[in-house]
């Protein structure tokens, strides 16, 4: 009976040491040398292997980061500034933060704005749908609302809304990895910073059709009338090919243009109040009427022909409307 | 000796060819017409007209752009109103010429009557310059320029000449109508392709289903007395028209991936196109009108009409009486590989073949289930692919793994979806997969060559 | 005219779809199914009842409770599986069995795959093997069939049972074929002992031509496997008939033409290519007949079936469609 028990043991102990022989072996046979700092880098990645830095995946970012004299052209968007911060620190080199990203939908063409004008009866795929025709609204820009950016997103941060047709992005889930933006066959989803607490504002349309076009497929398209770019003081919004763009780097979030805009194609998001558009819209009145009076004045005081120039020039608006304006944009922001 | 057909796949839609006996008629002009610059394949024409130009038929209105592109002519009289973006049949904007179109006089040195001239011109070149300049384009879908077709590269050989008159897609009547009416000037077309071959046999392949068609064009080729040019007669399968599956069909050819007809001493012309050839050449009509079929179980009109070139769709089913109320998709071409139209203010263009009208219950997709694995797909496929499992692959994203599966050689015929007993959307996938493959080949290959280049070059400075 | 439909090509579909496939199926097995119910009486019937019903409430359930999809009954697989799982067991099985029997077979066999299209094997042979070894005794009772108003079963063995357990003792084919007066013609025209299915031939036979000549099966994975089993049995029958049992009796017997029409073409588990087709043919037609003469079973269609399924996709790698103008 012991002799049993003790002849069992002995025989399990011989095969676990024979095994882990041939397992030791076998691991110092196939070893790679490896730069240790890959899998130090690789542990702080999150993991996520979106390819959003431009990698086939964390690993790969990781290999390219070491390899790589600085850190210039390997962002992990997903990790952000912490993970960054901690790459660098352990590659030792420096690294410039970037602001944060998020994934923005750049079409608000709900149902009830874009009237569906056929019936599409193909697989439901926006890649599919795109290379068939523009689309089942009278838009051919605009989303085609089978959600490909949705199952694009790994994180879960993509939905459609049924009500409006539309995929909304959900901010907290949102790793601005640009995996939807390219998966979109419209080019829709554009990745723009997060603004000072989430607050940003952009043109929510991508329609280059001329005015009435535009108009006449959805209530809510960009018409390119410029009137936004007139209106801004900060030389932010651009109008090009009938569709105005915001620059989110010039763009000092004072939500004149969002007033100004006739057809509510900007928008602004996650500001703490709502916008008093008839308020800024005065404001505005007011200010380019004194600005004016200020050139009428310039040119009733001589050189004509200079002031007349002036007047036109919309350099001269700015300078003024600035001053003018300047508590009214930052009050939002200082009292939250 | 059996009739011919293709060797691998196929299927047999019911043919529904319900239009047969409907003579061509002329479809009176449109008050407006809109002419495209992107008719063919290849780089769009340039507009050298202007608005308020006063154009005439038959005048060039816009000039090629680039080596495989085509002259595009007035359809009608009348004056330029705009030169720009016009939604096409997808609803896409492209650049199309309007004119208002007044009384229809036509350019001199066209001409218009009905005699038949059978004496072709000896010099091959002229004969290719009348072509070109008569703005021809393969009028069997494609519209590949005919004269970029009938240059064949230097070193290879062309052996037959094959019209192609199977028409081999449901519904479809124009080219068997062409075939009755036009057969004269069909076979001097072919004549024409012929001798511009250098003379070699020509085989007019039209399918069994069109009987009075072959006796009629048989007889035609009698009493023209040519000799060297044959018809014959095919067995009815689907993509029967296809380019490489009636080389296959006709001479036992298969047609490499990614090769040319020409690669197996073939060229395939398209009846409608032998017809545009005539015209060119002996009439100095360039492409101006194309017959058009207007059929459909539910359109009470059947008609095959001449209709001009830009067109709008609406004008002409409404000079048939309107869509009827339970049409519920309208098909430029016919319903295994048309286009449906998105945009009925589009206009025709030189390819429109067909105007088809489908029911709800006749072209409604049912919805997908599981894969249970028939294998009908890969039976039914005419280039020997895999569609089950192309469908999968494109799912996944693996377009490696789609190339290995030779998905560029898919001719979207449509087969493997009209014979999956699922519904499973396996065209849908695999032409994304197409497309993007094809891209990753076109972007191989340019990097190849630059970098040919750039070795070549630093060879040369090393000198 | 209301708005436009607008899809890509082709606007058209054939008659086909999965239902439209499987009820041909179901069509094709009518004959054997009116045939087993004349032979075997109101238990047979019974039996075909709780197998159809239980297969089809459990993918029933399944689908709604277990995977929250859309039922896919409407297919008329499930009907399939329980037509075939009724024909693949002895009228006098109990019918909690058979529902055992179906729950292996829907519930293990095919759902847990991902449903019809998914499984690997033969759902209906996974139900019937799962039986065969789990209850020997009810599935290896056979009864002489009585008739539709016959008297009680007389219970006995089937012609291969019986075969096999004579050669065990010493006999010779010929002494035991005798000895139990088998006729050719009785086993074409049913009325030997056997599971349902297996008792009628000509039933099997008619449905067989109905499905190649609807187009929904093709021929060469059934008469692949009935000439392998002929021939190999020919050869050992010529090399010594006292052993082995002649070509014909193995053709006509046990639920080869059963299994050689229905379950080895089903669709999902055979290869899709004619080549790879013939091959699997061949396989199942090789391994029953050695599994007949040298196994310890006395029936091996089925698990010769549900081996050839297990290599489906590597024949499938290996016989593909030449594709288009490529070497």
């Amino acid at each position: 009976m012991v002799n049993i028990i003790i002849w069992t043991i002995a025989v399990v102990t011989v095969l676990g040491l024979l095994l882990a022989l041939i397992l030791y072996l076998v691991a110092k046979k196939f070893k790679v040398e490896e730069d240790p700092r890959i899998d130090e880098v690789e542990k702080v990645m999150p993991g996520a292997n979106c390819g959003g830095c431009g990698f086939a995946g964390c690993r790969a970012f990781a290999e390219a980061a070491v390899k790589a004299p600085n850190l210039d052209n390997n962002y992990c968007p997903v990790g952000g500034n912490d993970t960054m911060t901690q790459v660098a620190a352990i590659l030792g080199y420096e690294v410039k933060a970037k602001a944060p990203q998020v994934a923005v939908v750049r079409c608000n063409g709900t149902c009830q704005a874009r009237p569906v004008v056929n019936r599409y009866d193909g697989f439901s795929s926006c890649a599919v749908k795109a290379t068939l025709y523009a689309g089942d609204t009278g838009c051919s820009y605009g989303c085609l609302g089978c959600g490909d950016c949705v199952a694009a997103c790994q994180f879960g941060a993509l939905s459609m809304d049924p009500e409006t047709g539309l995929p909304v992005v959900d901010e907290q889930k949102c790793t601005a990895c640009g995996a939807c933006a390219k998966a979109c066959p419209k080019h829709i989803i554009e990745i723009r910073p997060k603004g000072p607490r989430g607050m940003r504002e952009f043109v929510s349309c991508v329609n280059k059709d001329k005015g009435p076009v535009a108009k006449k497929a959805c209530a809510n398209a960009c018409i390119g009338c410029g009137i936004c770019a007139k209106t801004c003081t900060h030389g932010a919004i651009t109008v090009e090919a009938n569709v105005a763009y915001i620059d989110p780097a010039k763009c000092k979030l004072c939500r004149e243009c969002e007033a100004m805009c006739p057809t509510g194609a900007i928008h602004g998001v996650n500001f703490p109040k709502p916008l008093d558009k008839d308020a800024v819209k005065e404001r505005i009145k007011l200010r380019q009427q004194k600005a004016k009076e200020a050139a009428a004045a310039a040119a009733a005081a001589g050189a004509p022909a200079v002031a007349i120039k002036k007047a036109d020039a919309p350099a001269e608006a700015p300078a003024t409307a600035k001053k003018a304006d300047a508590p009214a944009v930052t009050k939002p922001m200082e009292e939250k | 000796m059996g009739k011919r057909t293709f060797s691998i796949g196929g299927v047999h839609p019911h043919d529904n060819k319900i239009s047969r006996e409907c003579r061509i008629e002329p479809l009176p002009l449109a008050s407006t017409v809109y002419i495209s610059v992107a008719q063919h394949i290849g780089a769009p024409a340039v507009p050298v007209v202007a608005v308020g130009d006063k154009v005439k038929v038959g005048q060039v209105i816009a000039e090629p752009g680039g080596f495989v592109s085509a002259f595009i002519h007035s359809s009608v009289s009348g004056t330029v109103k705009s030169v720009g973006p016009r939604a096409d049949l997808a609803g896409r904007p492209s650049v199309h010429i309007e004119i208002a179109v007044e009384g229809d006089e036509w350019l001199e040195g066209i001409d218009t009557s009905d005699t038949l001239v059978t004496e072709i011109p000896s010099d091959n070149k002229a004969i290719l310059d009348k072509i070109r300049l008569g703005g021809v384009v393969g009028l069997g879908g494609a519209t590949f320029p005919t004269h970029v077709k009938l240059s064949p590269p230097p070193g290879s050989k062309c052996e037959r000449v094959i019209i192609n008159g199977c028409e081999c897609e449901p519904y479809l009547t124009s080219d068997f109508r062409t075939l009755l009416e036009k057969g004269e000037q069909v076979v001097v077309g072919a004549a024409i392709l012929k001798q511009v071959m250098g003379g070699v046999p020509c085989t007019i392949a039209i399918e069994e289903n069109k009987p009075e068609a072959i006796a009629h064009i048989r007889e035609v080729i009698g009493k023209l007395g040519y000799s060297g040019i044959e018809v014959m007669e095919m067995k009815m399968m689907y993509p029967q028209g296809g380019e490489k599956q009636l080389i296959d069909a006709v001479m036992g050819r298969q047609v490499g991936s990614g090769a040319l007809p020409i690669s197996v001493g073939a060229v395939v012309q398209n009846v409608a196109t032998a017809l545009a050839v005539y015209d060119a050449v002996q009439k100095n009509k360039p492409i101006v009108d194309n017959s058009v079929t207007v059929t459909g179980e539910c359109f009470p009109h059947q008609a095959n009409l001449l209709v001009r070139v830009g067109t709008p769709l609406r004008y002409i089913l409404d000079y048939l009486g309107g869509i009827p109320e339970e049409a519920a998709k309208v098909i430029s071409g016919g319903p295994m590989m048309g286009r449906a139209v998105a945009n009925l203010d589009a206009a025709t263009v030189k390819g429109t073949g067909a105007l088809l009208l489908l029911t709800e219950k006749q072209t409604r997709r049912a919805p997908e289930s599981n894969c249970i694995r028939c294998g009908k797909c890969a039976d039914a496929c005419p280039m020997g692919l895999e569609p089950f499992l192309l469908n999968k692959l494109a799912r996944a994203k693996d377009w490696d793994a789609m190339e290995q599966q030779a998905v560029q050689d898919c001719i979207e015929c449509g087969c493997c979806l009209y014979s999956c007993p699922a519904q499973i959307p396996l065209l849908d996938n695999i032409r994304i997969g197409k497309g993007i493959v094809l891209g990753n080949i076109r972007a191989r290959a340019a990097a190849a060559k630059a970098a040919a280049e750039a070795a070549k070059a630093s060879a040369d400075a090393k000198k | 005219m209301s708005q436009l439909i607008v899809s890509p090509s082709p606007h058209i579909h054939s008659k086909d779809s999965t239902r439209s496939l499987m009820l041909d199926v179901v069509i094709a097995l009518v004959p054997a199914v009116l045939c087993s119910f004349v032979f075997y009486g109101w238990r047979e019937m019974l039996v075909m009842a709780v197998s159809i019903a239980s297969c089809v409430l459990l993918e029933w359930a399944i689908t709604k409770y277990l995977l929250k999809k859309p039922s896919t009954i409407g297919d008329l697989s499930a009907v399939i599986t329980g037509i075939l799982l009724a024909l693949n067991v002895p009228y006098t099985t109990p019918w909690w069995v058979i529902v055992i029997g179906a729950v292996v077979a829907i519930g293990v066999a095919k759902m847990t795959f991902g449903g019809l299209g998914q499984n690997i094997w033969n759902p209906a042979l996974v139900g019937r093997v799962f039986l065969l070894v789990s209850f020997p005794t009810y599935m290896t009772t056979w009864s002489q069939p009585q008739g539709l108003f016959g008297a009680d079963a007389v219970t006995g063995a089937t012609p291969l049972g019986a075969i096999q357990e004579g050669l065990m003792q010493g006999a010779t084919v010929q002494d035991i074929m005798a000895e139990h007066g088998y006729s050719y013609s009785q086993m074409l025209f049913a009325n030997l002992g056997g599971s349902a299915g297996e008792v009628c031939a000509l039933a099997l036979l008619a449905g067989f031509v109905y499905l190649c000549i609807r187009k929904v099966i093709k021929p060469w994975i059934t008469l692949s496997i009935l000439c392998t089993v002929a021939l190999t049995s020919l050869i050992f029958w010529g090399i010594n008939p006292a052993r082995f049992t002649d070509p014909l009796f193995n053709l006509l017997t046990g639920g080869l033409i059963l299994g050689a029409c229905f379950m080895a073409t089903d669709y999902v588990t055979s290869p899709m290519s004619t080549w790879g087709g013939v091959v699997f043919g061949v396989g199942i037609g090789l391994l029953t007949v050695f599994i007949r003469y040298f196994g310890s079973y006395p029936e091996g269609v089925s698990f010769a079936i549900l081996i050839m399924n297990s290599l489906v996709p590597l024949i499938n790698m290996g016989f593909k469609q030449k594709k288009f103008g490529r070497k």
